[in-house]
Order: structure tokens, then C-alpha cells, then sequence
């Protein structure tokens, strides 16, 4: 890897996922010269994954409206959410969710012709009563391929241009004000390095599952942006609050949809027991996730799992019969018998808590921008830096996010921060500004290491060692021992992951290499995490702590800034101001 | 459980040859692609490309024992202890059980895939009845593994010019769609001796469809629309 190739855009998208082909769709059909980066060609992004529904308040089935949306977020992130932020997502729901329509994308339909929707966890009416909202719009309980397509059906007619199997690798910075002016990226089929330059930088990388054991994730959802961020000394925001699933396949990790409980399934103990109508007597199964997750953990440590180990529980949908559950869940009985071996038509499926989702992330205002303390300001926009999608913290999650509104997140500040690139590129001059003398200096580095080590740490078993630290030490619930053993250990792990070598060479398609560099930021991920959650002294959302269980919102309530040097923490204030109504104040968080 | 393996690296093999794999299992590894990811800890150069490990987004398609399947859906008790895993026939090979899809996408953006509609769109959602919505079951599911397309021995023959079953099976994906209004420019498209007529209802396509679709049927849907218009 001799010779670092560069070449010239306008903008670059770092991820095809549901906000990276959102924001590319806005920037190509500007006619702006845009690169999509993906490690994996776009339809292989883990939106595909996503199953129950895409959240917004159409009121096709019940009564209900942005406001009521906006109060349900907010609570749901146990008002650890920018509110601000909150209210410019909820806002935007019915524009960003009737184009996908227009698009194409193949909603399942009610008889009136509108677009099906579907209850789920914490969606209620009329600011948190009893009556739930039917707010997820759904394709079956394949929301996610059938947005993740139409999004790209809709790039291939814009003639978006696609680098596949191109993985991002380092930002470059302009050393006078830390603008960001490039990026460092490895063509895989060639083994190539390249330097693209661009006058704007989008982050949509996705989710970082792979740092837990068990985990709903994809084999790429490794933080890739969160580790170039990272690199780039810039801070992560919010990282304690990683979201466990409910109804991951006991055994297996692979997703439930909580559109099942939507649809009227529900849980039960091995003693047949529906549990959750102890744990949250109003909405039941329809909790927030933190809520459920909790409830279930609960249950498995007090004796009442099920199986020969008594360590799940049971998630019952047979009452629902074989007619809603072949037309509103058929991928969910796909997944039952391949993963569970039981058909749902006729028992349970084995469930457990598992991780999910990652509230925090590089943190950035509505706008998409990424923003960071700098002198007197908390928020200094960092510019040419933009992130949108789970990689970001706007922060419309706060602590926890409610079901589908990941979905709306993506494509909400994925046109969100394409919009804001093309204000801003219209705003600079021309010519793009030059390169730094070292650029992809960082990148040639890492490279050469694992070119050259003949010997050292092998990847898989540093990574295993990860995945299983943070499973053990940074779960559901949290101990103040296991945190600081954690800490520990993933420090020393963070030291292995330096002298890891691997003995493919080759230069094509050398998949041990993509590994070994995700394994980096995997590294930075997972010390953000747990650094971040050992020093946070309260419970919210979804950092449940044996030693601090109340939430204090007089000590913190604020956000999280973790930054690689020195695993140094900052924190900055939560946006409790929205944008055109009152505060929603602080309350006791019951379901 | 033995794994023998096809492999090639053309930066250093002449040509490609089978690597057999002794892979110890443990109880919790169910799927074929658990005892890959088994096998590539003992050897960390074999490659093949893998992401969502349940069957949704279609990376790990491969030939098992002579049939195209996806590994992470493929029980490892449904498999004798002998497994032959090569690349899926008919593309190009890039690295062991890695191919070039080039050709296969490009016939996929072939066939116009995206609902063109010219009217102004209204302010809400488009009405579809869910009778009319019933007609994209059976096709929008598809993930793009190839698993079909490279089963065709029309498409082996002729992949630049037909358009496979992959491809066909969301053209009518489109034409099914009532918000879809490109009827006649889509039967054009594909009114031609090779991108639509090259299929001989050989069927293999519907017998390697990992998620059970039938894109033979949506052929003779097509077939019966062109009668149809041609009348």
C-alpha cells in the first residue's frame, strides 16, 4: 500500500443505511457530485433489519397528533431528550413518513385505503393516558427492508453514486480550526486506500451491537463512525444508555418485533403469569422497552424464568390466531421456527432482554451538524461534520427510545442534515479547501501495523473478550463493582486490541483486515460505554444502577460527553426548551 | 462437522482448489454460517461476506452441497456432516465464496425499480385498498441474495442480456403496484427476445428462493400482461 489515491467531491455520505440514503437522496437530487461510502452494498444495511413500524401521528386508527408524539418521546427518554430537537422530529413525522408512501414504499393498508397502523411500547393518547395511540405505520413486520429499498430505489433514479464495499476509515482535519476536509476509506475488492476530500462529511453509520455478546446487530454495526469521531478527538455523547430489547430469540439474539405486543401478544413467567400488569398496571407489555426489559430480568433473577436454566420467559401470541399472524407478523413465524424451532401459530417463542440500540452517539443539533465544546460554548458546530441516524445524538432519545421512532429518527435528520448540507455548501466558496500535509498519514499507519505484525493478539479472540466483558459488566442492570471491574478490564482489552495482527495479507477482499480495524472502533465504542455508565451516580431510562436506583435530576440532568484522551468525561445541559411550546417538566415515570 | 471449502485468492493462487475445514460445534451454533464464522477463527484469510445473520439482508448467499442457499438461515442439523460450500455459479469470482454481483444489479436497475407516478403528489398518503396492497405479497419481500438469478441456466447463458428471475420478479413488483402508472413503458422494457423471453420455466429460481418467493409466477404475469396488451 504504497500510493494514497485521492479524489474530489462535493459531499460525502459515510453509510447507506436509512439516513445516509435519505441525506444522499437530498444532496443528488440537488445535482450536488455526492459519494456514499457503505461497507456493504446499501439493500445489506441493518435498517433491513428493523421489523414493526415507522412512528408517526397520521391518526388513521385513533385519535392523535404531534403533540401527544412529541409528550411520549420525551417521557420515554426519561426526559433526558433535547426537547427542542423532540419537537422538530415529531413535527416533521407525517411529511417524511407520507413521502416514503409517495416513494413507494408498500405500507400494509386499512380498508379506507390509509396507511395500517399499529400500537406500541409507550404510544399513548392525550399525554400519557391509559388509551394507547395506533402510531407505527407498518409494512407487515418488515418496515425496515421495505423503507431501506424504497430508499434505494429511489437513489438508483437519482443516480446516486454508490462506493460499495468501501469502508470509512479516518477523518481528516484541517489542523487551523478542526474543520473536517476528508476522509480516509479502504476499497475492499482492491485493498486500495484512497483519500476522498469533501466539503461536507456525513456520519450514518449506524448502530455498534457487536460490542455485547448477545446482541439484535448485524455483523456490521461495529461504530465505525463512532470510532473516526473518537480518533478526531471529538466527543461521544450520552454512550451509558445502551437499549436492551425485550424479545430477542432466547439463545440466539435475533429480533422480535415489539409490533407483536402491539398486536396483542404478551408475556408470561413460568408460572403462566402476565407479569408486566404487576410492573406497569396501565400499559402492561406495552411499556417503554427499559421498563419491560427490566420487568424481565427481574423475574429470571426471583426464580420465575422458564426453561430447564429458568432463564427466559415466554413472549404468547397464539391467541391472536393464524389469520393476523400470517398477514401482520409472517416474519416473525420466519424467525420463530428457524431460530426458535416453534411455530408462534401454536406456543410461545423463548425471549430475553437483549442489546439493541445505542441512544448515544456523536452528538449534533437538529440540524445535523455535529457540534462540541469549544472555549465558552458547549455546541460550537464542528465544521463540515455531520452525522445523522443511531451514530448521532441529537438527542431525541435521551435515556430511552421508544419502539419506531428509530425509523423516523433516520429519515427525519437523514433529509434534516442533507437540507443543512446544501445551505452550507451554498454558503462557501468555491474551491475546496486544501488538504493537510499528513493526510491519511493516521490511516497509512494503522495499515502498515497489521501489514507488517507477525505475531500478536488475534482479532476474534480480543473481540470475544470484549463482547463479553460488556455483557457481564454493563447489562440491564448495573453494579457498582462490576463497573469498575469493567472499566478495567476493557482498558486492558483497549491495550490488546494495539498489537493485534492477522495473517491474511492478500490485497483482495481481505476480510480479517476489515475486521481487525473494525475491532478499533469497537475498542472505542465499548470504553465510551462503560466509562461513561460508571461515572453517571443515578438510574434513568436505560442505566438501571443497584446503588443509585432513583433518577436525580438535580445531579444529573445532563448529558454525557466522553472523549478517547485520557477517558476524560465533560457534561453539558439537556434542551428542556422545545421550539414553540412549553417545557414538558420533569415527572415521576410511570407506564 | 467437515467444511470443505472453495477457495481462491488471485493475489497469490493460480487457480482455485477446496480447503477442507474440521470444525468443532458447540450447541449453540445452529446455522451453517456459526460454523463458518468457527471455521474463519482457525483461519482468518477465508472469506466470504456475512452481515445480518437472520435471513433479511441477503449477503451469504452461497452453493451448498449444490444448491444456493443462505448460510445464516441454513439449520446445521438440515445438513449431512459433510458440507461442499462453493461461490453461487455463474459470477465472477473475486476472492473464495465472494463474487461480482455487477451484472446481477445492473439487470435489477434495468427494469425501472421505483413507482413512477405523475401526478402531483396529494398532501397525505396515496389510497391503496388492501386488496390492491395484497398483490405486492410475494414480491416487495425480496432481498437481493441472487440465490435465483444464479440457479438460471438461462441467466448462466445470457447475463447481460436476460434479465433473471431476480430482476423480473420486482418488474412486476412495479407493474402490480396500483399507485404505479408505467404499465406500457415497463412491458416495452422488457418486450424483447432476451430480457424477458429467455425464461423456459426451468423453475430452479422458485426452488432456491430462500424466502419462498415464486418468481417464475411473476414471469407469467408479465407474459400474460404483453398477451394481454398484444389482443
Amino acid at each position: 500500500m504504497a500510493v494514497i489515491l485521492t479524489k474530489r467531491f462535493d459531499a460525502i455520505v459515510v453509510g447507506a443505511g436509512g439516513s445516509g440514503m435519505r441525506a444522499a437522496l437530498e444532496l443528488a437530487r440537488a445535482n450536488l457530485k455526492v459519494a456514499v461510502l457503505t461497507k456493504v452494498f446499501p439493500t445489506r444495511s441493518h435498517t433491513v433489519a428493523a421489523q414493526g413500524g415507522i412512528a408517526a401521528p397520521l391518526a388513521n386508527s385513533t385519535e392523535d397528533n404531534w403533540h401527544w408524539h412529541m409528550y411520549d418521546t420525551v417521557k420515554g427518554a426519561d426526559y433526558l431528550g433535547d426537547q427542542d430537537a423532540i419537537e422538530y422530529m415529531c413535527r416533521r413525522a407525517i411529511e417524511v413518513v407520507v413521502e416514503l408512501e409517495h416513494m413507494g414504499m408498500p405500507f400494509d393498508r386499512l380498508e379506507n385505503g390509509k396507511i395500517y397502523q399499529r400500537p406500541f411500547g409507550g404510544h399513548t393518547q392525550n399525554y400519557g393516558t391509559p388509551k394507547m395511540a395506533m402510531r407505527a405505520c407498518a409494512a407487515a413486520d418488515r418496515t425496515g427492508h421495505a423503507m431501506l429499498h424504497t430508499l434505494y430505489q429511489q437513489n438508483v433514479r437519482a443516480n446516486t453514486q454508490f462506493f460499495v464495499e468501501w469502508m470509512a476509515l479516518d477523518l481528516i482535519l484541517d489542523p487551523q480550526d478542526g474543520a473536517v476536509v476528508g476522509v480516509t476509506a479502504l476499497e475492499m475488492e482492491t485493498g486500495e486506500v484512497f483519500v476522498l476530500q469533501a466539503k461536507a462529511i456525513l456520519l450514518a453509520t449506524g448502530g455498534a451491537g457487536r460490542i455485547f455478546f448477545s446482541s439484535t446487530n448485524a455483523f456490521i454495526n461495529t461504530g465505525d463512525g463512532l470510532g473516526m469521531a473518537a480518533r478526531a478527538r471529538l466527543p461521544l455523547e450520552d454512550m451509558e444508555f445502551y437499549q436492551f430489547h425485550p424479545t430477542g430469540v432466547y439463545g440466539a439474539g435475533v429480533l422480535i418485533t415489539e409490533g407483536v405486543r402491539g398486536e396483542g401478544g404478551y408475556l408470561l413467567n413460568k408460572n403462566g403469569e402476565r407479569f408486566m400488569e404487576r410492573y406497569a398496571p396501565n400499559a402492561k407489555d406495552l411499556a417503554s422497552r427499559d421498563v419491560v426489559s427490566r420487568a424481565m430480568t427481574t423475574e429470571i433473577k426471583e426464580g420465575r424464568g422458564c426453561g430447564p436454566e429458568a432463564d427466559h420467559v415466554m413472549l404468547k401470541l397464539d391467541h391472536l390466531g393464524p389469520e393476523v399472524i400470517n398477514q401482520r407478523l409472517p416474519g416473525i413465524r420466519e424467525i420463530a421456527v428457524k431460530f426458535a424451532n416453534v411455530d408462534p401459530i401454536r406456543e410461545p417463542i423463548p425471549v430475553v432482554p437483549t442489546a439493541h440500540y445505542m441512544m448515544g452517539g456523536i452528538p449534533t443539533n437538529y440540524m445535523g451538524q455535529v457540534v462540541a465544546p469549544e472555549g465558552a460554548s458547549k455546541e460550537a458546530i464542528v465544521p463540515g461534520l455531520y452525522a445523522a441516524g443511531e451514530c448521532a445524538c441529537v438527542s431525541v432519545h435521551g435515556a430511552n427510545r421508544l419502539g419506531t421512532n428509530s425509523l423516523l429518527d433516520l429519515v427525519v435528520f437523514g433529509k434534516a442534515s442533507g437540507e443543512q448540507v446544501l445551505k452550507d455548501l451554498a454558503l462557501q466558496p468555491k474551491p475546496h479547501r486544501s488538504l493537510p500535509k499528513d493526510a491519511g498519514e493516521a490511516t497509512r499507519a494503522r495499515l502498515a501495523r497489521l501489514d507488517s505484525a507477525n505475531g500478536g493478539e488475534r482479532v476474534v479472540d480480543v473481540l470475544n473478550d470484549l463482547r463479553r466483558t460488556m455483557q457481564a459488566h454493563c447489562g440491564v442492570f448495573r453494579f457498582p463493582d462490576d463497573l469498575t471491574e469493567g472499566v478495567r478490564k476493557i482498558k486492558t482489552i483497549a491495550e490488546r486490541a494495539l498489537r493485534t495482527f492477522i495473517q491474511d495479507k492478500s490485497r483482495v477482499f481481505n476480510t480479517a483486515r476489515v475486521e481487525a480495524l473494525e475491532l478499533d472502533n469497537l475498542v472505542e465504542v465499548a470504553m465510551a460505554t462503560i466509562v461513561s455508565a460508571e461515572a453517571r451516580k443515578e438510574s434513568r431510562g436505560a442505566q438501571a444502577r443497584s446503588d443509585f436506583p432513583e433518577r436525580d435530576d438535580r445531579n444529573w440532568m445532563k448529558h454525557t460527553l466522553w472523549y478517547k484522551e485520557g477517558n476524560r468525561l465533560d457534561y453539558k445541559p439537556v434542551h428542556l426548551r422545545p421550539l414553540s411550546v412549553e417545557t414538558m417538566e420533569p415527572k415521576a415515570r410511570t407506564y | 462437522m467437515k467444511l470443505s471449502i472453495y477457495r481462491y485468492d488471485p493475489d497469490k493462487d493460480a487457480k482455485p482448489y477446496l480447503q477442507d475445514y474440521q470444525v468443532a460445534l458447540d450447541p449453540s451454533d445452529r446455522m451453517l454460517l456459526d460454523a463458518m464464522v468457527k471455521a474463519k477463527a482457525q483461519d482468518d484469510s477465508l472469506s466470504f461476506r456475512r452481515s445480518c445473520r437472520e435471513g433479511v439482508c441477503g449477503s451469504d448467499a452461497m452453493n451448498v452441497n449444490g444448491k444456493n442457499r443462505l448460510a445464516c438461515i441454513t439449520k446445521i442439523a438440515e445438513l449431512p456432516e459433510h458440507v461442499t460450500l462453493r461461490p453461487l455459479p455463474g459470477l465472477p469470482v473475486i476472492r473464495d465464496l465472494i463474487v461480482d454481483m455487477t451484472q446481477f444489479f445492473k439487470q435489477y436497475h434495468s427494469i425501472m425499480p421505483y413507482v413512477i407516478n405523475h401526478d402531483p403528489p396529494p398532501e397525505r398518503e396515496r389510497l391503496q385498498s388492501p386488496e390492491e396492497r395484497e398483490q405486492l405479497n410475494g414480491l416487495y419481500e425480496c432481498i437481493l441474495c441472487a440465490c435465483c438469478s444464479t440457479a438460471c441456466p438461462s441467466f448462466w447463458w445470457n447475463p447481460d442480456k436476460f434479465v433473471g428471475p431476480a430482476g423480473l420478479l420486482q418488474a412486476y413488483r412495479f407493474l402490480a403496484d396500483s399507485r404505479d402508472q408505467a404499465t406500457a413503458e415497463r412491458l416495452d422494457n422488457l418486450e424483447d427476445p432476451y430480457r424477458l423471453f429467455r425464461c423456459h420455466t426451468i423453475m430452479n429460481c422458485v426452488d432456491a428462493c430462500p424466502k419462498n418467493l415464486n418468481p417464475t409466477k411473476a414471469i407469467n404475469h408479465i407474459k400474460e400482461l404483453l398477451v394481454k396488451r398484444s389482443v
